[in-house]
């Protein structure tokens, strides 16, 4: 709206706000809920399943729920969720059998190994006080597992359980097994027939075959690979087959970022005359590598999720804890709130995840792009 | 590399010759594999010796001695490992047959459901993905068993949602139809409609082609089929008999039943493979570009027409690489079955192993079987993307 300004003499231009049916709550409302008979219908359906779901729901999560009792007998009366089973089991659930005393000592150690986790998230740490945060935070995790020194009892890897067993099983899978992809995929991409066939041959094997023969393998098999003497513990072999299994994959993704380089790259890093491994390291895998890591967080969450699967070959990761918790007969009508205590922990995680993998996405493409 | 053959003649030493060093690399990679291979071999042969462990697949003729309750192949205790281990394939391909189907249609209407211009059902859309995604697959199998076998009524007081249909902690029981010697030929006919509809579609093709007429083949298919198949009921005397199952003793007589741990199996492989479908079939959708639907709309096709014509050949080209591998991954998921109790291949391989000691045999068999269906579900979705492929392109 122009109009003459009466000191200046000036024409003044000023907004004027669209009218109240094109924006606010109103417009919001009709034009992303009730723009068309159909679209009307929908939202009425959904709205009646939310009014049919939710009240009831909330009232079993919270309302009705029981939080108190040492027992299954406090949840005899209730019409909602028992989350005494929570109160009583979860020791239990997040640690399995380590001694129970002790039990101080994985939680702590768990706690480490995450914020040394996160804390490699951020792009902005990247750099030598990391490093050196990862080379204290690993020992000090090891000796809280293990014990053995400090008036620490021992505790044997056959004894660790729950969440810390799941974290380490995922964690060291993923960052073992990540070596061993990119070389895979450096070998499938190479020029030389044998290495590239072997390194095929590899990853297409255990692509083609579920996780659970790997498992298998790794329980039943390794075994009877090994000379006469040589033993190796039920954990460490089920992390061997979680290592081979995630590396096929991984090799996968990380040949993905090789074959998304720019030819030019590697014929301008030829031409300064730089050797193969010079080209690969200093080139070729930073610029690579960039470009996949929402896609190898994604496989991170997958591995994450997959290690569920030893429960298979009698590890007492978390999933199996929470579920042993409510095998008890008295307890076993509250399974629910086992599985969905369980669902919690798993879906921060892979959540928070996925959450982080976009939040890179976001970050680095801005880097890229000029 | 034509740069270094004329190096080596002006002195470079052999060892940095590029050739020679890339025949040596492999070489020592092979000579590294075969080590490896004959290192593992002769430990294991060692050990097998030590256990009196025989080598080799003659067990698989022997008795199984065990039952399967689960059973589309007839099979006794009686029977051969062999018979058992076909029974329990049977099973895999059968729930990730079905799986795959269900899978497919749900996640096509959750993936479109989270494009949709209505708020509340795209949010829906969303939580769904979110939640499925983000959660073990064997959690999930584990809350749909105990579901099923824990919160829903027993046999007598089971669940009757529609006539003939029970739910109950026992699973699932349906009718199914009476087969007889009518309906085989209600089939026949149903083969003919098939076959006249296709010659139908080729004249239809070939007509439009010369000169320009449309041609409703897709209703023209469903009415040849239609018809030609009530034809042939009619023919075979109309029989109609269902087998409907009712409620006997502590289980069901007649109808088909699905036992608990099928359907938990089902449906959790079902709903966790149809939330990754989802996110492939919106992928698909956003990737081609709204000017193909203006465009299509300004030459005047109907909007069934540019669904069909323009938006789903484009879309489908980037839909189908990626809807292969999850394929493959509910196939392979198909293996948690062992933790629930449903009779899969691996279920039953891992009784086998567990009762003839013949772990190495029984892990390749595994293996083989699982390389070999995974190979063939691959060179299928191959074909079919070679056919929704860009004429002309090369992949």
């Amino acid at each position: 709206m122009t109009y003459i300004d009466q000191t200046t003499e000036e024409p003044v231009v000023r907004a004027v706000s669209p009218p109240s049916s094109q924006i606010g709550p109103v417009a919001w409302v009709r034009k992303n809920l009730f723009s068309s008979i159909p679209n009307t219908l929908l939202t009425l359906v959904a709205l009646f399943l939310l009014w049919k779901l939710i009240p009831p729901l909330l009232d079993w999560l919270l309302f009705s729920a029981t939080f108190s009792g040492s027992g299954p007998e406090a949840c005899k009366a209730t019409t909602g969720a028992c989350w005494t089973l929570v109160g009583v089991k979860h020791r239990f659930m997040l640690f399995g059998f380590y001694t129970y005393e002790e039990q101080w000592r994985p939680a702590i150690a768990t706690i480490v190994l995450l914020a040394l986790i996160c804390g490699s998230g951020y792009p902005r740490f990247w750099g030598k006080p990391l490093a050196l945060a990862w080379l204290i935070g690993l020992p000090l995790f090891c000796v809280l597992m293990w014990g053995g020194v400090l008036g620490m009892p021992m505790v044997e890897t056959d004894k660790w359980g729950g969440l810390p067993l799941t974290v380490v099983l995922a964690a060291v899978g993923i960052v073992v097994s990540f070596p061993f992809g990119v070389v895979l995929a450096l070998g499938r991409r190479s020029t030389l027939p044998a290495i590239r066939t072997v390194s095929t041959l590899y990853i297409e094997l255990i692509r083609g075959v579920p996780l659970i023969s790997v498992l298998f393998m790794a329980s039943v098999m390794f075994p009877l690979f090994l000379p006469e003497g040589v033993t190796i513990n039920k954990l460490l072999r089920a992390q061997v087959g979680i290592i081979l299994f995630t590396a096929a994959y991984q090799a996968e993704t990380v040949r993905g970022g090789l074959q998304a380089l720019p030819k030019g790259q590697y014929e301008a890093a030829d031409a300064l005359g730089l050797s193969y491994w010079q080209k690969t390291l200093l080139i070729v895998l930073p610029q690579s590598l960039k470009l996949v890591i929402p896609s190898l967080v994604n496989q991170f969450i997958s591995t994450f999720k997959d290690t569920s699967l030893v429960l298979i070959i009698g590890l007492y990761d978390f999933l199996t804890t929470s579920r042993t918790a409510v095998a008890d007969p008295a307890w076993q009508p509250f399974y629910v709130e086992a599985y969905a205590f369980a669902a919690i922990v798993y879906f921060a995680f892979c959540f928070s995840m996925s959450r982080y993998s976009q939040f890179l996405e976001r970050r680095l493409g801005a880097q890229g792009r000029r | 590399m034509s740069v270094r053959t004329t190096d080596r003649t002006s002195g470079v030493p052999w060892y940095n010759d590029e050739k020679t060093r890339g025949v040596l690399y492999q070489v020592a990679l092979l000579a590294l594999v075969l080590f490896a291979g004959w290192w593992l071999v002769t430990n294991t042969l060692v050990n097998l010796e030590r256990r009196q462990i025989s080598t080799g697949f003659s067990f698989l003729w022997r008795e199984a001695g065990f039952a399967i309750a689960e059973q589309r192949i007839h099979f006794e205790p009686t029977d051969s490992y062999a018979r058992a281990l076909a029974v329990g394939l049977f099973n895999t391909l059968e729930v990730s047959a079905i799986g795959i189907v269900l899978a497919t249609l749900l996640g096509t209407v959750v993936g479109v459901a989270r494009l949709s211009s209505n708020w509340l059902v795209a949010r829906f859309a969303t939580a769904y993905v979110e939640v499925v995604r983000n959660i073990p697959l064997l959690l999930q199998l584990f809350f749909w068993y105990a579901f099923i076998t824990q919160s829903l009524p027993s046999v007598r007081e089971a669940l009757h949602p529609v006539p003939g249909v029970y739910l109950s902690n026992r699973g699932l029981a349906v009718p199914v139809p009476e087969f007889n010697q009518g309906q085989a030929i209600a089939l026949i006919g149903a083969a003919i409609g098939v076959v006249v509809s296709i010659l139908v579609a080729r004249w239809a093709r070939r007509r439009q082609d010369a000169t320009g007429q449309p041609f409703p083949t897709i209703l023209a298919t469903l009415g040849l089929v239609v018809v030609f198949t009530l034809v042939g009921w009619l023919a075979g005397g109309a029989h109609s008999a269902l087998s409907i199952p009712h409620k006997e003793g502590f289980g069901f007589t007649g109808g088909a039943e699905l036992s608990p741990e099928f359907a938990a199996l089902l449906i959790g492989l079902t709903v966790y493979t149809a939330a990754f479908i989802a996110e492939i079939v919106r992928g698909g959708v956003l990737a081609v570009a709204y000017g193909q639907t203006e465009a299509a709309m300004a030459l005047g096709l109907r909007p069934a027409q540019v669904m069909r014509l323009i938006l789903l050949p484009q879309s489908l080209r980037v839909i189908v690489p990626p809807m292969t591998s999850q394929y493959l991954n509910l196939f392979k998921n198909s293996t948690l079955a062992i933790a629930i109790g449903f009779r899969d291949f691996v279920s039953v391989d891992d009784t086998v192993m567990n009762q003839t000691g013949q772990a190495i045999e029984c892990i390749a068999l595994i293996m083989a079987v699982y390389l070999t269906v995974s190979l063939l579900i691959s060179l299928f979705m191959n074909w079919y993307n070679t056919k929704v492929a860009l004429r002309g392109s090369t992949r």
